[in-house]
């Protein structure tokens, strides 16, 4: 299996390149200026470079399996930092298994794995799991406030948890938090009522909170606005735009549009296996494969 | 605040504006070089061609990344289409004011010219339905417009004058032929400069009114 990521199109990058949100002409992004035309994207058997070296995650030929049941096939892709990439592809494709398998949360639902997976150069194997889902933190499809707490104690529970006692800096970080999930001129002056008093929409960005206030420096999130309307659908995805400034992002979704309205790269997945890897504009307008082509078009799935 | 795909919208409306104010001074550039025998200015407007194509490209490329990534609707989509044919309209008057230009450097080498006929008068006629087509886009504004609609008959007429003159001249030996035939040149080039001016502002009422007034039919009945 090629091995599939986006180096092709950041080789060019220099470090200060990777500035994001940079754009200086309509419809481009700061990891698109500096590619050039017609480079392809994904080498055999990639050479290690310092465009790779520069991957925040780096996965090679991942194997996932439920019992006896294989649900990603030698999957190989590399997340960049300070990108949104997305993964999109039919039910049962794979792409939530593979989501939480970046943050091992795939062994709590009684996975195994085979593969190497690197956060910044580290195998996560590597690393203590609740160290590594405090850095590569998660959003679930359905929000998940802890029912019991208020909204400011849901957003504490993590720094709490992590050891932090000091009051006030507790709350100038969940101030912040709930700041950059744009929800704090909604909940500012209702901090102590509970967090499921909240909107479906405004739970979801609640999660999110949690998860900014630990500090992360990776999100995963599953089909985030699934379950949400079309408004909250859209704030939750202005809301992914302006976090990729701070970090990574990674998100499933079934959703086509979506992917191509938030995410700087995209990767279609079937039957457990990466069918390509691109720049969102190179998929949704000229992809590579037919596979891709008639998913995105409708032809299936 | 803004959200993401406005910004990238108002991106498009910008370029499109640099565009058309790039095209409009360079049509009005040349008719400059034409009337003052500038070849140095001419020239000018022959190398600024490459920079209206290279925007034009550039533009395109954008409204390809909207419509595939953004899937725009109503207002949105109206203003994408239309800015995709305004593009194209800019680009071609951009190349006339070229021609009209490499008229000028003709004309300027060629015993001085007595007259002009009637192109200084379309040329002024020309820059006004420009700008208000260009006004129109930037205020989404119809009624502007179609003031555009409103000179295009005298221009084809100030056009169809031109070239009767040019004959009389051609006749009495006042104008040498490559003079007549370079100021029927300029003049075509100014009435086709005008149609697309005329184009602009269809897609400007389209965008504004979602109306369809292709051929502008519907108003010359009005």
């Amino acid at each position: 299996m090629q091995s599939v990521n986006p180096e092709g199109r950041l080789a060019t990058l220099k470090n200060d390149e990777m500035e994001p949100n940079n754009a200086s002409s309509p419809g481009m992004t700061s990891a698109e200026q500096p590619i050039q035309p017609g480079q392809p994207v994904g080498q055999p058997n990639a050479v290690q470079s310092p465009a790779l070296a520069m991957m925040k995650i780096v996965t090679k030929n991942i194997e996932a399996y439920f019992g006896r049941t294989r649900a990603l096939r030698n999957v190989s892709l590399d997340i960049p930092p300070n990108r949104v990439v997305a993964i999109i592809g039919p039910s049962g494709c794979g792409k939530s298994t593979y989501l939480r398998c970046l943050n091992r949360m795939h062994e709590v639902a009684g996975g195994t794995m085979t593969g190497s997976i690197q956060l910044d150069g580290e195998p996560v194997l590597d690393l203590d799991p609740v160290i590594l889902r405090r850095r590569v933190g998660m959003v679930f499809q359905k929000a998940n406030p802890f029912p019991t707490m208020s909204i400011y104690e849901n957003v504490a529970a993590g720094l709490r948890l992590n050891g932090m006692r000091n009051k006030r800096r507790t709350a100038e970080i969940v101030e912040q938090s709930l700041q950059r999930a744009a929800l704090w001129d909604e909940v500012k002056d209702s901090l102590g009522k509970s967090g499921m008093s909240l909107s479906g929409g405004q739970q979801q960005r609640l999660c999110i909170a949690r998860t900014l206030a630990v500090d992360p420096e990776v999100i995963l999130m599953d089909e985030p606005a699934s379950a949400l309307d079309p408004i909250s659908t859209a704030k939750i995805e202005e809301l992914i735009y302006s976090l990729k400034d701070s970090y990574t992002i990674v998100i499933v979704t079934h959703n086509m549009q979506q992917a191509a309205r938030v995410s700087d790269f995209t990767a279609f997945f079937y039957v457990g296996e990466l069918i390509e890897y691109d720049l969102t504009k190179n998929i949704f307008t000229t992809p590579a494969k037919k596979q891709t082509e008639d998913y995105i078009t409708g032809r299936f799935g | 605040m803004q959200r993401h795909f406005e910004r990238e919208l108002e991106g498009l409306k910008t370029n499109l504006i640099k565009m058309g104010s790039i095209v409009e001074e360079a049509v009005t550039s040349a008719m400059k070089a034409l009337i003052d025998r500038d070849i140095i200015l001419a020239q000018r407007i022959l190398d600024g061609d490459e920079r209206i194509n290279s925007l034009e490209i550039e533009i395109d490329n954008s409204i390809v990344d909207l419509l595939a990534l953004q899937q725009p609707v109503a207002v949105d989509l109206r203003l994408i289409l239309a800015a995709q044919k305004i593009n194209n309209d800019l680009e071609r008057i951009g190349d006339h004011a070229v021609n009209i230009a490499e008229s000028a450097i003709a004309m300027a080498r060629l015993d001085k010219q007595d007259t002009f006929l009637e192109l200084p008068q379309m040329a002024e006629f020309v820059e006004t339905m420009l700008r208000n087509a260009i006004d129109g886009f930037i205020h989404r504004d119809a009624t502007l417009a179609k003031k555009v609609f409103e000179m295009e008959d005298a221009i084809d007429e100030l056009n169809r004058t031109t070239s009767r003159k040019v004959v009389q001249l051609l006749n009495t030996n006042e104008v040498s032929i490559e003079g007549g035939l370079d100021l029927i040149r300029v003049s075509r080039n100014l009435e086709r400069v005008a149609d697309l001016a005329t184009n602009i502002s269809e897609e400007i009422i389209f965008m504004a009114r979602a109306e369809i007034v292709k051929h502008h039919a519907a108003e010359k009945k009005q």
